[in-house]
């Protein structure tokens, strides 16, 4: 260790006090749990009881199946689109319709999607569906002649498709916005002329120049849909079959069982899950490598035109449609937050209200504040940490890079009930429980890998050649730093620190436990109304909670631009 | 936001002597609660409730409890405007979206050694939660006789308010709002109701996939269960005692019966079900489903009142009577404001507060006093309460069952899983 590496251990220390104690303290009281040491229950023996009980549990093998089957499902299809998208985006030969006049604002309109909590988007598409559902009602009795909704299985089939569905809704704007974002580092237009200029179309020039570059550069982001999609509740809940559920909703449900001693298996449980989370991302990344070296020799065919037609035209009408679905489940929460009554088969609220805003009133200012200040703070921390990382990376060099990325990564890897109670215990230790300070501490082991699973590979893809060229000029390491690398990755960065707050905000179970109940917030609010199922609630506190988000992905997508103008 | 703002010294001493004196009640206590009968209120109290009384001003009551019903939310914040004003005493509302959440918060305290500033200072508590809890030793107490308000309970053995799910209350929990397990329907589409669980059979049969219940894993489901099991089985007594292997294969054979005849004939033909009777109450309101349940014989008139369920919904029971049950309160042993919560706890069963509660356009939920313990005055209050078309009085709703021992609810989830879920 030389001296003048010194940034680099304070920044190892940092990280590793702020965010791998913790989470190796609250894993460690799950490691114990799942093998039989949980002395608050007086559980003192070493014991495999716990997995021999998990193992025996009726319908785990349908969990599992459906966990991955959601999971894998809703990445692919996600990411698929969200390619296909941003070709589009980037497609000036496509002849005048009214979907080419849209391009220009297709930002603004997934960031509503993208900022709305995902159980509010889940409530709306499950009454979107449902066969008593919006669709229905527009359609009933004079179409359908459907006095009463039919008994059909279009929201919680059995295959988890709805919840598939759901997961795509919601992931596809996250994926598409931040390959848009990420494209802006390759020269898009430049290589796809010179393509079609070779006689590519352009389609067969976005799948075999285009993707390859951009693949890498949100590879982190897939990830985290990935590891989202297998470890959710929220949108299970709603949205995903429930006799079994998927293995994330059981984990859950036992770990709230009124029988404590169910805490064991739980503990088990979680840990199972997180090693199928871990085997998932890998199994991912495997099978895109492989695709990679197979596809090489597509790539080299020099077939100009390909056979993607009915690909195409199934993602041509897919694309819309998912996206479609995802506004009309927020317009219909919309409508619900100012319901009083509205039954089958009404294509419309049969009385209205606006009982559930004026009620905010008294009820939101408090926690509205606490969720501001907590997830301002937590994103700012984040978004500095992160960026001091990769600085101190850069300057000094980085064999423990990967290692430290996995641990960063951690929080997501395992289900946040499972370590979040050991964490509690650590805490409470400490002496640090249910103040602010300590929630934004349990925020940040969140937001933080969100912001650097969102930043890292933008950053690293900075063409290394302007800062050579500054560094050649005679510019100092701060001076790049500033006017080189925050200038030329202003986008990024701002989407990250957006990510960021919409994380924070979105934190239900840390701002309870941790918080003790001390910390009042939007989603502790939201989250507990949405346990009676009330539509109106859902609608006013959904609309709320993606309020916050919103706002600040608009900030992040419009600074850039006044920015550039201003240029 | 740091935790105890306003605890000094001197009153951290009184919480640990009262903690050690609790203690040594408890021990001294538990089987004299269970063998005889407690009715009378202790002689020394009223300088000690006095004590009380002054230990408890200033201090805030955080009464974790679940958030999930608007119009029971609106009446812990009126219940904290009340005793702010008249004894000092804060009331902060933690909205759990589950009780086991308040519970695991306890659990992890004890487990961090944390045993006398703990964050829940009182929680909204009944059946396996608080069986749970006392078998930890999770709870302060007994307390329930140190309240003297506690004059207007039946607290003899075996009365609704001592037994919790058939565990001895042993002055652990404060009992505040009664609950029973009625069925829901909306009376424009019903005409006859099935009024025994046989008949629900028949019912199910002539109206395919109009009939459903909350997953098993929710407390309503098995509740549903419950009742089939005691209308079903050859000797309901036995259900008083913990099941056996033996006693549980006997006694709940019949109910697996009627159940796999029932199950081709549920919504969706019972492979799926909602997640917990606010989402069955909402498919009542979709017409998806034709019965929901509840376990508070107002929800159908508090559902119309709160625009939830349509104007023509009414509750029905079957004649046999239903499960009934008491919400409890509870201080968790390592309460950082017990002295609050014990006020707090005290005027929830004031009369005035009982008959606020009880009133239809508060909550509707039935008061826990026993009727003989009021004087006229007090009886007047209730007497003069609105009603309400889909409220039931308390002769419409028949006898009560009891609550099966918990060992049987979690025997019945087992088995129910082991059976029906793939």
């Amino acid at each position: 260790m030389s001296f003048s590496s010194w940034p680099k251990w304070l920044m190892l220390t940092a990280l590793a006090i702020g965010i791998l104690v913790p989470v190796l303290v609250g894993l460690g009281e799950t490691i114990w749990a799942a093998f039989g040491i949980l002395p608050a229950l007086g559980r003192h023996t070493f014991s495999f009881s716990a997995w021999q009980q998990l193992f025996e549990l009726p319908g785990l093998v349908t969990s599992l199946r459906l966990s991955l089957v959601s999971g894998f499902g809703a990445t692919l299809v996600s990411l698929i689109l969200a390619l296909f998208g941003s070709a589009w985006v980037y497609n000036t030969s496509v002849k005048e319709s009214f979907l080419s006049k849209v391009k220009p604002f297709v930002q603004a309109i997934l960031v509503p999607i993208l900022a709305a909590p995902h159980a509010a988007i889940a409530i709306g598409l499950a009454f979107l569906l449902a066969p008593s559902g919006w669709l229905a009602r527009l359609f009933s009795p004079w179409l359908t002649a459907w006095e009463l909704p039919p008994n059909l299985a279009t929201v919680q089939d059995l295959w988890g498709l709805s919840l598939m569905l759901g997961l795509i809704i919601k992931e596809l704007p996250f994926l598409w916005l931040v390959s848009l974002v990420a494209l802006k580092q390759i020269d898009v237009s430049r290589q796809l002329t010179l393509a079609q200029s070779m006689g590519y179309s352009h389609t067969v020039a976005w799948c075999k120049i285009i993707v390859p570059q951009l693949y890498p550069l949100i590879r982190l982001p897939v990830f985290v849909v990935l590891v989202y999609a297998l470890s959710t509740v929220d949108m299970a809940q709603m949205l995903g079959p429930n006799n079994p559920p998927t293995l994330a909703l059981a984990t859950m449900r036992w770990y709230n069982d009124t029988n404590v001693q169910l805490l064991l298996p739980a503990s088990a449980a979680s840990i199972l899950l997180g090693i199928l989370i871990a085997a998932s991302v890998l199994l991912w990344e495997v099978a895109v490598r492989t695709a990679i070296l197979t596809s090489k020799v597509m790539i080299r065919s020099g077939d100009r035109t390909g056979k993607y037609s009915i690909f195409t035209g199934v993602l041509t009408t897919a694309l819309p449609i998912t996206v479609i679905l995802g506004l009309l489940s927020l317009l219909v929460l919309a409508l619900w937050s100012i319901t009083w009554r509205w039954s089958f088969p009404n294509a419309l609220p049969t009385s209205w209200s606006y009982h559930y805003w004026l009620q905010l009133i008294t009820h939101v200012p408090l926690a509205l504040q606490h969720s501001l200040i907590v997830a301002l703070m937590s994103s700012g921390l984040a978004l500095t940490l992160a960026v001091a990382w990769l600085e101190v990376q850069d300057r000094f060099g980085g064999h423990l890079y990967k290692l430290t990325l996995w641990f960063i990564y951690l929080p997501l890897l395992v289900p946040q009930i499972a370590f979040l109670y050991g964490l509690k215990v650590g805490f409470l230790r400490l002496g640090l429980n249910g103040s602010m300070m300590t929630v934004m501490w349990a925020h940040l082991l969140f937001v933080f890998p969100y912001t650097m699973l969102s930043l890292v590979d933008s950053w690293r893809a900075l063409d290394k050649r302007y800062l050579q060229v500054a560094a050649s000029l005679g510019r100092s390491s701060w001076h790049c730093f500033w006017h080189i690398k925050i200038s030329l990755l202003l986008r990024p960065l701002l989407l990250a620190w957006a990510i960021g707050i919409a994380v924070s905000i979105s934190q239900y179970l840390p701002t309870l436990m941790i918080g003790a109940g001390r910390v009042e917030s939007l989603t502790v609010e939201a989250v507990s109304l949405a346990s009676g199922a009330d539509r109106r609630l859902v609608g006013v506190y959904g609309l709320l909670q993606a309020l916050v988000p919103l706002l600040a992905y608009s900030f992040a997508l419009l600074l850039p631009r006044l920015v550039a103008l201003k240029k | 936001m740091t935790l105890h703002v306003n605890s000094t010294l001197p009153k951290r001493l009184g919480v640990i002597l009262s903690l050690l004196a609790a203690g040594l009640l408890s021990s001294l206590g538990y089987s004299a609660t269970a063998s005889t009968a407690v009715t009378t209120t202790d002689v020394s109290s009223a300088g000690q409730w006095q004590q009380t009384l002054e230990q408890a001003a200033g201090e805030t009551v955080y009464w974790h409890a679940w958030g999930g019903d608007g119009r029971t939310n609106d009446f812990i914040t009126w219940v904290g405007d009340q005793t702010e004003a008249l004894y000092d005493v804060k009331v902060k509302h933690v909205k759990l979206s589950s009780t086991a959440e308040a519970v695991t918060q306890v659990i992890a305290e004890k487990a961090a050694g944390e045993n006398t500033n703990g964050a829940v200072d009182m929680i909204w508590i009944n059946g396996p939660n608080f069986l749970a809890m006392k078998q930890q030793e999770l709870l302060h107490g007994p307390f329930v006789n140190q309240l003297p308000n506690s004059k207007y309970l039946d607290l003899s053995t075996n009365s609704a308010a001592s037994v919790d799910f058939t565990e001895a209350v042993a002055g652990l929990e404060v009992p505040w709002r009664l609950a029973r397990f009625v069925f829901l329907v909306d009376s424009k589409r019903v005409k006859q109701v099935p009024l025994s669980m046989a008949q629900m059979l028949i019912w199910a049969q002539e109206n395919p996939g109009r009939l459903t219940h909350p997953v098993i894993s929710n407390f309503m489901g098995t509740t549903f269960l419950k009742q089939a099991l005691i209308e079903l089985t050859p000797d309901p007594s036995v259900l008083q005692q913990p099941a056996t292997e033996q006693s549980f294969a006997l006694a709940t054979a019949p109910l697996w019966r009627w159940y796999d005849a029932i199950k081709p004939h549920l919504w969706r033909a019972g492979k799926s079900f909602p997640e917990n009777e606010a989402i069955q109450q909402q498919m009542l309101s979709d017409g998806e489903v034709d019965i929901a349940m509840a376990f508070d014989p107002a929800a159908a008139a508090a559902g119309i009142a709160s625009g939830l369920l349509p104007t023509s919904a009414r509750v029905f029971v079957p004649s046999q009577g239903t499960l009934g049950n008491i919400s409890f309160v509870a201080i968790p042993y390592n309460a950082s404001h017990t002295a609050g919560s014990k006020v707090v706890a005290n005027f929830l069963l004031q009369p005035e507060t009982q008959a606020h509660m009880q009133n239809i356009d508060v909550l509707g939920s039935f008061s826990v006093l026993d009727p003989n313990k009021l004087d006229a005055q007090q009886a007047q209050v209730f007497a003069a309460l609105p009603s309400s078309e889909a409220l039931p009085t308390l002769v419409d709703l028949g006898p009560t069952l009891l609550e099966p021992h918990a060992s049987w609810t979690t025997k019945l989830k087992q088995h129910w899983s082991q059976r029906y879920s793939q």
